[in-house]
């Protein structure tokens, strides 16, 4: 099928109106998998993790984790739902080589939680309501990887390996009613719904939620209808859209083709699409001309989850703050704007400032090494702020050795640089690198007078009221000392001997 | 020698072994000699564990010399229906789908048996995935019936039953969805009992229907059905459907037998056209029996009984569709077509096209229809109120009674053959077992006679409510005692020595 040409954004969006649904899919951070107690473990050897039950073998019999009925229910509060009072889990009936028993155990017309919305906040500080229709409890499927094929994908494959670590694993499916309204900002309301939806399944504690380790998937369902018409037009079904950025551009993408099919005067056409991360576009990929047909029905070897109320209220009593709540109490203490905090959000960077300043360093000094030397060099070496090797209270002792007067920037610089290289905790590299500012007096005293004697004419022009010409003098001491001076205490020495007021 | 201890019951079996008087070895040796001179013309077993067998009996016979406890069933032979996985012992399901498999894992029941020190001579054959009522449907052939070999012995247990009719082993297991213990047990004369679903853990075996399927013991007596549902019952963690409650005392109650006192429920659906009339002499007998015995009789009218037979052939085909979707060549059991041209789907096609017989197939088509969108409300829906309503006039017959008594099975055993082309006569052979699986209730079939008109054995089924077990038992207990007081012999003692 070929792509028609593309509308302009703009020109789309004056003509329709967009509808948007998006699937996200949580992989829960259990220890044991969903009904059996095999470990859910990321890179075991293929096929290592699995027993009886989660390969399917004939006679086994599934058994529900609590801990995996506990967090839907924690997401479900947290997601503003009302939670079953009973529920079942029910067979989704289809052939795939990675689904063991050729059914997969889901839940149907009776989910775990129901009927909730998330406020999600976008960059200028709007805030943007999406209805959540439900929550659900599954289990995940295996692996396929298929061999000899062109893109990876079955067709034109010689033969595909089968990796059953992951069947079973915990999956909450969170479905959004149909999100009406955001018009031009749909992509921007669609990643940031993804985005606080991540940030609230971190801070529940239930999944590291982390999109390029497949923890969390999103399938973007998007229709157009002429502006002014109610009724939805027909939707594609966008699969596994993996990052926050893709998100945003498979919505965008997906307005501008679905505009040019239209304004074509042709019919959209329901199908699945693969979204690629290259470019920004999608292909088309299953049809689904006809519904398919799961032949749903309750999973009779399970029994009702029917969760006490004094254990839900119990479950809502301790709910962690929630993301945005909480990013707009911390953005307030610490005094910033929207934008930068929205930059802080991107960078990943909230948490860690937060156990920076916990450990005793002001919110400013914490954000500024978080968000200026460290983000630098994690986006040099293509890593996550969180994961580079320096921690939280490492951060704050910097911070403090700054604070003292011991370290100026230029030598905390240094001293985090020797952290990261595995030199040690910030005093050690302060150690053994000798980058104590020089605060000896008489040191000091020394090569300001050098300076001087060496800067005559400056001196001069100085001693005749050009104080601004005191920089000069002040980098000849701070090259003399290798840095290790303290600017401002040198600048001072400088005019005293001077007999300058300052 | 051989003769005077496969005779045995296997309460006698367990008590001479602990005594002394004889060892398991000698047992199992025993039992094994039946098998090898009478299995060939029965077909009761679709693998004879030998080895394994007589690896149990040493252990045993060890145990006992180091002084150790032996639990009440120790040496014990039994004959394991093919439907429970055993670690490194084929298990076929009686379906040529799984030839080859042999299982990594014990079901829960079969480490049950093995920590009672009983000792599993093989497994039985039966109808492909316990569906059919004939034993005809297993994908290796028919078993015949020990009371005349071109009959049926039942199904789908009839491997068990006939094992246990042949004197092979003196205790076998089956399992029950629709009838498949009691109406075995009923055509051969012997004794069989569908626990209260839950009762018995699911576990490694491998499932038909799983509301309905449930696993209990087959015997020649009521209390060593008693002492073997005793060793299988009970809680399992890794059965979600698994009742977790103390097993009721079936023991006991097989012990003190008595019926005086107690009101027994005669349901009218349970007769009519489709009922031989021997059959219903014998049960007419029975329950004359058990006013004599000092039972007050009443009559029970439960209208919804004449649906439970259309809603079980929607429940269990549409649980069957999807039970059975994993058997796709992939994984386990057979694999054909797979030429190196074919795509995985093509080659699960033609693997299921071998390896599934023409019953299962119907029952999974039936079922795939019975579950389609738009259909779902008319038949499984529908079929589901049913079952409701089948579990409430169970309930309303409980609140008059304290157990239920009628025929089995309508017709003692039928010719092999004659109804494999007809599968609803095969079906109306569950007519009065069904209603009790849709309900969950327990339940046991025992002799009561021989039809006049062929000589073959007649079963008396007894229905007690869920987790009251034990009253089929003390029931039970009585009537066999009464029985045996009429006869002088145990009922199959009539039956032709093969």
């Amino acid at each position: 099928m070929t792509v028609t040409e593309l509308v302009s954004y703009e020109a789309a969006l004056a003509a329709y109106d967009p509808v948007m649904g998006l699937e996200v899919h949580v992989e829960l951070g259990t220890k044991t998998k969903m009904f059996c107690g095999c470990s859910t473990e990321l890179g075991a050897a293929p096929n290592s993790q699995t027993c009886p039950t989660c390969l399917g073998m004939p006679g086994s019999l599934p058994v529900v984790n609590a801990t995996g009925v506990e967090s839907a229910i924690k997401i479900g509060l947290a997601l503003n739902c009302e939670i079953a009072e009973w529920c079942r889990f029910a067979r989704k009936n289809y052939f795939y080589p990675d689904m063991p028993k050729n059914f997969q155990t889901s839940q149907y017309d009776e989910p775990i939680a129901y009927n909730g919305y998330l406020d999600v906040q976008l960059e200028d500080g709007e805030v943007f309501r999406v209805e959540i229709e439900r929550a659900h409890m599954e289990e995940d499927t295996g692996k396929s990887t298929h061999i000899g094929g062109a893109t990876g994908r079955i067709h034109g494959a010689s033969h595909s390996l089968l990796d059953y670590n992951r069947a079973g694993i915990p999956l909450i499916e969170i479905v959004t009613k149909p999100i009406v309204g955001a018009g031009e900002r749909a992509p921007e309301v669609a990643k940031a719904y993804v985005t606080e939806l991540r940030e609230l399944i971190r801070a529940l504690g239930v999944s590291e939620a982390r999109m390029e380790m497949g923890q969390m998937r999103c399938d973007v369902n998007l229709s157009l209808r002429p502006q002014g018409v109610s009724v939805f037009g027909t939707r594609s079904e966008t699969k596994n859209v993996n990052s926050l950025r893709s998100v945003e551009r498979a919505v965008r993408f997906e307005i501008q083709r679905h505009a040019a099919v239209l304004t074509a005067g042709d019919r959209i056409i329901q199908e699945t699409r693969h979204f690629h991360e290259d470019d920004g576009t999608t292909t088309s990929g299953r049809v689904k001309e006809e519904a398919e047909d799961y032949r749903y029905f309750p999973e009779p070897d399970l029994v009702p989850v029917a969760p006490p109320r004094e254990w839900v209220e119990e479950l809502r009593a301790v709910l962690p703050e929630l993301p945005r709540v909480r990013r707009n109490r911390l953005r307030e203490e610490w005094g910033v704007s929207e934008l930068d905090m929205q930059s802080i959000l991107n960078a990943g960077a909230v948490d860690l400032i937060v156990a920076t300043t916990q450990a005793g360093a002001d919110a400013a000094g914490a954000r500024k090494w978080w968000m200026g030397e460290l983000a630098r060099h994690a986006n040099e070496e293509g890593v996550e702020l969180g994961s580079l090797p320096i921690t939280p209270a490492q951060v704050a002792r910097v911070v403090e050795l700054v604070a003292s007067g011991d370290l100026n920037d230029k030598l905390a610089r240094q001293v985090i640089e020797g952290v990261l290289a595995g030199e040690g905790d910030p005093d050690a590299v302060v150690e053994k690198r000798g980058l104590k500012v020089v605060s000896d007096e008489g040191a000091l005293g020394a090569a300001v007078d050098e300076a001087i004697a060496g800067n005559a004419a400056i001196a001069d022009k100085i001693r005749g009221g050009k104080v601004a010409a005191v920089g000069a003098l002040v980098g000849a001491v701070m090259k003399a000392t290798r840095g290790q001076a303290d600017a401002a205490r040198v600048k001072e020495l400088i005019l005293q001997k001077l007999g300058v007021e300052a | 020698m051989t003769d005077s201890i496969i005779k045995l019951t296997a309460a006698e079996i367990a008590a001479k072994i602990a005594s002394g008087e004889l060892t398991a070895v000698e047992v199992t040796e025993a039992h094994l000699a039946r098998i090898e001179a009478v299995d060939e013309k029965v077909h009761a077993f679709l693998h004879v564990d030998r080895e394994g067998a007589l690896a149990q009996a040493r252990a045993v016979d060890a145990k006992r010399e180091a002084g150790e406890k032996l639990g009440p069933l120790a040496g014990v032979p039994l004959a394991l229906k093919d439907i429970f996985t055993t670690e490194g012992i084929p298990t076929t399901v009686g379906s040529k789908i799984l030839e080859g498999w042999i299982p990594p894992y014990d079901a829960t029941l079969t480490k049950k048996l093995k920590a009672a020190d009983v000792v599993i001579l093989g497994k039985t054959n039966m109808d492909e995935f316990a569906m059919g009522s004939s034993t005809e449907n297993s994908a290796y052939g028919p078993t015949g019936n020990p009371w005349d070999l071109t009959k049926i012995p039942g199904g789908s247990g009839g491997g068990s039953s006939a094992a246990l009719a042949s004197y092979q082993a003196p205790l076998a297991i089956g399992t029950d969805t629709g009838g498949s213990i009691r109406q075995p047990a009923s055509v051969t004369g012997t004794v069989g009992v569908k626990p209260t679903y839950g009762g018995v853990s699911r576990f490694g075996m491998v499932a038909f229907s799983s509301s309905l399927d449930q696993g209990g013991p087959c015997a020649r007596t009521v209390l060593d059905a008693a002492l073997l549902h005793e060793a299988i019952a009970g809680h399992d963690p890794l059965d979600s459907t698994s009742i977790d409650a103390p097993v009721p005392p079936v023991v006991e109650a097989a012990r003190n037998g008595s019926v005086a006192g107690m009101r027994v429920g005669v349901v009218k659906q349970f007769r009519g056209e489709h009922y031989q009339a021997g059959v219903m002499q014998r049960f007419e007998e029975s329950v004359a029996l058990l006013k004599e015995l000092g039972a007050e009789v009443v009559e029970l009218d439960c209208p919804s009984f004449d649906l439970a037979l259309s809603a079980y052939y929607l429940i269990a085909p549409s649980e069957c569709s999807s039970n059975l979707a994993r058997f796709d060549g992939l994984r386990y059991g057979l694999r054909t077509g797979d030429d190196g041209t074919k795509s995985a789907e093509d080659v699960t096609a033609v693997t299921r096209a071998d390896g599934f017989g023409p019953e299962v197939k119907r029952r999974i088509m039936l079922g795939t229809y019975a579950l389609s969108s738009g259909y779902y409300d008319a038949y499984y829906g529908s079929a589901q109120k049913v079952r409701t309503l089948i579990a409430q006039d169970f309930e309303k017959a409980f609140e008059q009674v304290d157990v239920i008594v009628s025929p089995t099975t309508p017709t003692t055993a039928f010719p092999i053959g004659e109804r494999v082309d007809d599968p609803i006569a095969m079906y109306y052979a569950d007519l009065c077992t069904i209603p009790v699986n849709l309900a969950g209730n327990a339940a046991m079939s025992l002799p009561c006679g021989l039809a006049p008109e062929d000589n073959l054995p007649v079963g008396l089924q007894i229905v007690a409510p869920a987790m009251k077990d034990d009253r089929l038992y003390t029931v039970g207990a009585a009537v066999e005692a009464a029985f045996m007081e009429k006869w002088g012999h145990p009922l199959l003692e009539e039956a032709p020595s093969l």
